[in-house]
């Protein structure tokens, strides 16, 4: 809560520099606005920005980097030998800091005094039991050098804090008072500001930049971690997905693979031709009257979220599949099945594909239609030979990204795909694809050193490069395919 | 080669007349009404494949909106409930739900023996037409209500799961018998005390009120928590996506030079718009809960993931109207002095605003629908409590509308299938009225130049 405190002290200090910065530039310039080199305003905010953002920023990179630091410093305390085979340093971290919390929480609850929280020792007292008695949970008794490292982690927090604030109140007095003496008549206050806004705009559109690094960033360390415990050629060309949390698993992505590919390909099977002959319908003969109701009303279909597809396909669309055409056939007996994933996944794929097209369709210049027209072509024929060729490169384009779509699409399949991997063509079984898998393997209790908890992360990073790489190829499909006609 | 040189009559043309069709025209038309008529049932399977969308959610979830209720005279003694007889709270709280459970089951017992209806029924599976939360909801009622100990007082309680089933012809006779939870004769006896006008089916606000329960009570399971776990999602991404990606789009499209930099920002944000969703979730894994150490559950952390999903959709939106403000404004500004940052804040983005908005609503609209990141990153737990209020609230453990969606399908009994679905009507409500008032402004305040 601290840092809340700091915060509203520092827009505090703002708000205060945006008053006083303006009534000083106007007393400066005798109370004529004409005298001043900028609006009266322009020095206000020159204040405040300058008591603000270095102070901001400042406690932005300090509440970072800070419990690394401290993290670092008091895992040093653990011994070595403590660490047996079967925990890892960053469990026994975490441990200590739950007991560092209970001490917290045993303080505030008013059960122990300050100093009693920092001297009392596992020898001499139940600390396990006295920080059950306010609540607080701990599963195994507390080891001496665990508490020692509490502690210690306790004392360097609190002085982390305390300099924190120091900093950061400093920061923006030292702001206040450096921009607040400069202010005067001449001042370029305006200058000034505009350009601190400019790097502020600036900042914004790098958090585009920020993100990807990010993920890219995350992913990579991680499958790094997993392709330590994992040989990767096991990962990419394994046949068998078979994890297992008391280790031995097996993780080979190509039944993840398979699953996902195959209900992406259904789904494209049911999305394009009914996408495809939409558009041309809606764009090519529609009357207006007509085009006006149908058009919204398959845009419709975009802009409901997939977790209502996902309900559809599990409560509606698999148990028709199954009495109807599986069981009949003697296909399969579940109701989760590719062919319920892929149907489902088409129609949620349809506006994507039609809306896509139509607009494709309609950038091919009305000339070549009439010219086709002109010769006697009848208006299925100047479609089928004239504005489907010159549009071919856009849609093949608009099929790409509608199949990024399905391959990185995970509620319709994590409800109507089912969980068991396998490699089978029969499309009334239950399969499964890279999402579920991601899914199932970081929901619940996830522990980060485990491979079949990493292996998310190696599942996340491949699916991203595809997904990436189909967008690459079809926003350069599109893009040479512009340049044609503009 | 010429007429002459050809010698004689040109073999006669077969008989040809624009007014009669001939083979290969006839061939030419039909494909034609063919290519016209797939193009329409196209469309028209589109239509219907949204027609039975909305009808299996409608069908499925429009009765968890109705939800039964049995009226009983409740008898609260004071020796059990208040052995001290100070009513003081805190120790009345020690009597446990096990206390109350008798109270319910003598209240039902004496309401159907005074109504005169004849069951063989024991008095414990009589009582079991009630809810199991029902004795939970009495002790809450008291203790909220201490002065009422002692007295005999009106309660609704929530009907049994089964027997509400049996109201929305979910369940009847013969699954029934099949049934551990119910028995026919249960049934029965809930026609017997429906006549009575002791049991009813009406309006159930407390679907939108209440918390979730648990597994065996989905005749308690509310949206409360998720609705409030939702709306402060969206309420950090509309505080942070909103500044940051009209921002980031006013950089790029006023101020940003034509450089490689600005490239590589541009390339970005496309390819963000379309990353899986689900790879944002491993990143607020990663980022926001394993390196930042941000609580797991909270809607912070939903927002913050949320927030950058929907940056790319808010900055595509904002550019495209900034860039619809016709540069005659911009000229005219700098014509009369105004510094070019003067001209983007006083000019440009009021008459952008409308465009702006429309894409924020859109971008939100996207966000609040959003599942699967937001299963990564713990929001699947099961949360009873309702969050504090903002800004503590935003580190507490909360739901959220889709997620509550996903929980529910994950139950074995049916009856949270009707939940879902009606949890579903309910986000769809918030769609379709969050895309409604785009819509409008973009009709009321969209000017064209």
């Amino acid at each position: 809560m601290s840092v809340f405190f700091l915060l509203i002290i520092v827009l505090g200090l703002g708000a205060l520099g945006f008053v006083l910065g303006r009534s000083r530039a106007m007393a400066s310039a005798d109370g004529n606005i004409r005298n001043l080199h900028s609006l009266p305003n322009y020095y206000g905010f020159n204040v405040a920005l300058t008591t603000i953002i270095p102070a901001l920023g400042v406690l932005a990179i300090l509440s970072l980097v800070l419990p690394i630091l401290i993290d670092n410093r008091v895992s040093t305390l653990i011994p070595a030998e403590s660490i047996s085979e079967d925990t890892t340093r960053s469990l026994v971290m975490s441990d200590v800091r739950r007991v560092a919390d209970g001490l917290d929480t045993a303080i505030a609850a008013g059960a122990m005094t300050e100093d009693e929280a920092q001297t009392i020792r596992t020898e001499f007292t139940d600390v396990r039991d006295r920080l059950g008695s306010v609540g607080v949970a701990l599963g195994s008794n507390v080891e001496p050098f665990v508490l020692r490292a509490a502690q210690s982690y306790r004392a360097q927090a609190a002085t982390a804090q305390l300099w924190t604030t120091f900093l950061v109140i400093g920061i923006a007095v030292a702001g206040f008072a450096v921009s607040f003496l400069r202010t005067n008549r001449d001042y370029r206050a305006r200058n000034v500001v505009e350009n601190g806004v400019l790097v502020l705009l600036m900042a914004a559109a790098s958090i585009a930049i920020l993100t990807t690094l990010g993920i890219v960033l995350s992913m990579l360390f991680e499958t790094r971690n997993f392709f330590q415990d994992y040989r990767w050629t096991d990962f990419f060309f394994g046949t068998t997905w078979s994890p297992n949390f008391r280790g031995d698993s097996e993780l080979g992505i190509i039944p993840l693979l398979w699953g996902t590919l195959y209900i992406s390909f259904i789904a494209l099977l049911v999305a394009v031709p009914i996408g495809l002959f939409a558009a041309i319908y809606l764009s090519e003969y529609a009357t207006h009257r007509f085009r006006s109701y149908a058009k919204p009303a398959i845009e419709i279909l975009a802009g409901i979220p997939t977790i209502v597809y996902g309900l559809f396909a599990l409560i509606t669309v698999g148990p028709f599949l199954r009495d109807y055409f599986a069981e009949p056939t003697g296909l399969g007996e579940s109701a989760s099945s590719v062919m319920t994933a892929g149907l489902v996944m088409g129609i949620m794929l349809i506006p994507f594909v039609s809306s896509l097209s139509d607009d494709i369709i309609n950038a091919v210049p009305q000339a070549m239609r009439d010219g086709s027209l002109g010769i006697g072509a009848t208006h299925s024929e100047t479609i089928r030979q004239v504005v489907l060729p010159a549009a071919l490169p856009g849609i093949v384009g608009a099929i790409l990204l509608a199949a990024s779509r399905a391959i990185g699409e995970t509620m319709i399949v994590v409800l109507g795909a089912g969980a068991a991997a396998r490699l089978d063509l029969n499309p009334f079984e239950a399969m499964t694809t890279v999402t579920v898998k991601i899914v199932s393997q970081l929901t619940g209790d996830t522990d980060f050193s485990s491979p079949e908890t990493l292996v998310a992360f190696a599942l996340g990073l491949t699916l991203f490069v595809i997904t990436l790489g189909l967008n690459v190829f079809a926003l350069y499909i599109v893009r040479k395919y512009r340049e044609q006609y503009e | 080669m010429t007429d002459l040189s050809a010698g004689g009559v040109p073999a006669a043309r077969p008989k040809s007349s624009l007014l009669t069709e001939d083979a290969r025209t006839k061939k030419r038309n039909a494909a034609e009404r063919r290519f016209k008529n797939y193009g329409l049932t196209a469309v028209l399977l589109g239509v219907a494949a949204l027609i039975m969308l909305l009808i299996s959610i409608l069908g499925n979830g429009l009765s968890a909106f109705q939800q039964t209720y049995v009226t009983l005279q409740v008898e609260l003694p004071a020796e059990t409930l208040d052995k001290e007889g100070n009513r003081n709270r805190d120790e009345m709280a020690k009597v446990s739900t096990f206390g109350y459970s008798p109270l319910i089951g003598a209240a039902m017992e004496r309401a159907v023996a005074e109504a005169g209806i004849e069951t063989e029924l024991a008095a414990d599976e009589q009582g079991d037409i009630i809810s199991r939360e029902a004795a939970a909801q009495l002790r809450n009622f008291v203790l909220a209500n201490p002065e009422v100990v002692g007295e005999t007082i009106e309660f609704e309680f929530l009907a049994n799961g089964r027997i509400d089933g049996y109201l929305k012809d979910r369940v009847n006779r013969e699954s029934a018998a099949l049934d551990k939870n119910v028995s026919p004769a249960q049934l029965d006896l809930t026609d017997a005390l429906q006549e009575e006008g002791i049991l009813e089916k009406r309006f159930n606000w407390a679907f939108l009120t209440m918390p979730d329960a648990s597994g065996q009570r989905p005749e308690a399971a509310g949206l409360g928590v998720a609705i409030m776990g939702s709306l402060y999602m969206m309420l950090i991404v509309l505080g942070l996506a909103l500044p940051i990606g009209v921002a980031a789009s006013i950089y790029l499209e006023e101020f940003a030079p034509k450089n490689r930099i600005t490239d590589i920002i541009e390339v970005n944000i496309s390819n963000l718009a379309a990353v899986p969703s689900i790879v944002f979730g491993i990143l607020g894994l990663a980022i926001f809960i394993n390196f930042a150490g941000l609580p797991q559950s909270a809607p912070i952390v939903g927002g913050l993931v949320l927030t950058l999903m929907t940056l790319p959709t808010i900055i595509i939106a904002t550019r495209a109207s900034l860039k619809s403000v016709p540069p005659s404004i911009r000229d005219a500004a700098l014509g009369v002095g105004a510094s070019k940052m003067q001209s983007v804040f006083h000019h440009v983005l009021p008459l952008a605003a409308p465009g702006i908005l429309t894409g924020t609503i859109i971008g939100l609209a996207q966000a609040l629908g959003e599942t699967a990141p937001l299963l990564l990153i713990g929001m699947v737990a099961f949360v009873r409590e309702y969050p504090s209020g903002p800004p503590e609230g935003f580190f507490d453990p909360a739901s959220a509308l889709p997620v509550q969606i996903y929980n529910w399908t994950q139950r074995s009994d049916p009856a949270f299938v009707e939940r879902a679905s009606g949890a579903i009507i309910v986000l769809l409500i918030f769609l379709v009225s969050m895309n409604a008032l785009a819509i409008f402004l973009r009709r009321r305040f969209e000017r064209r130049w």
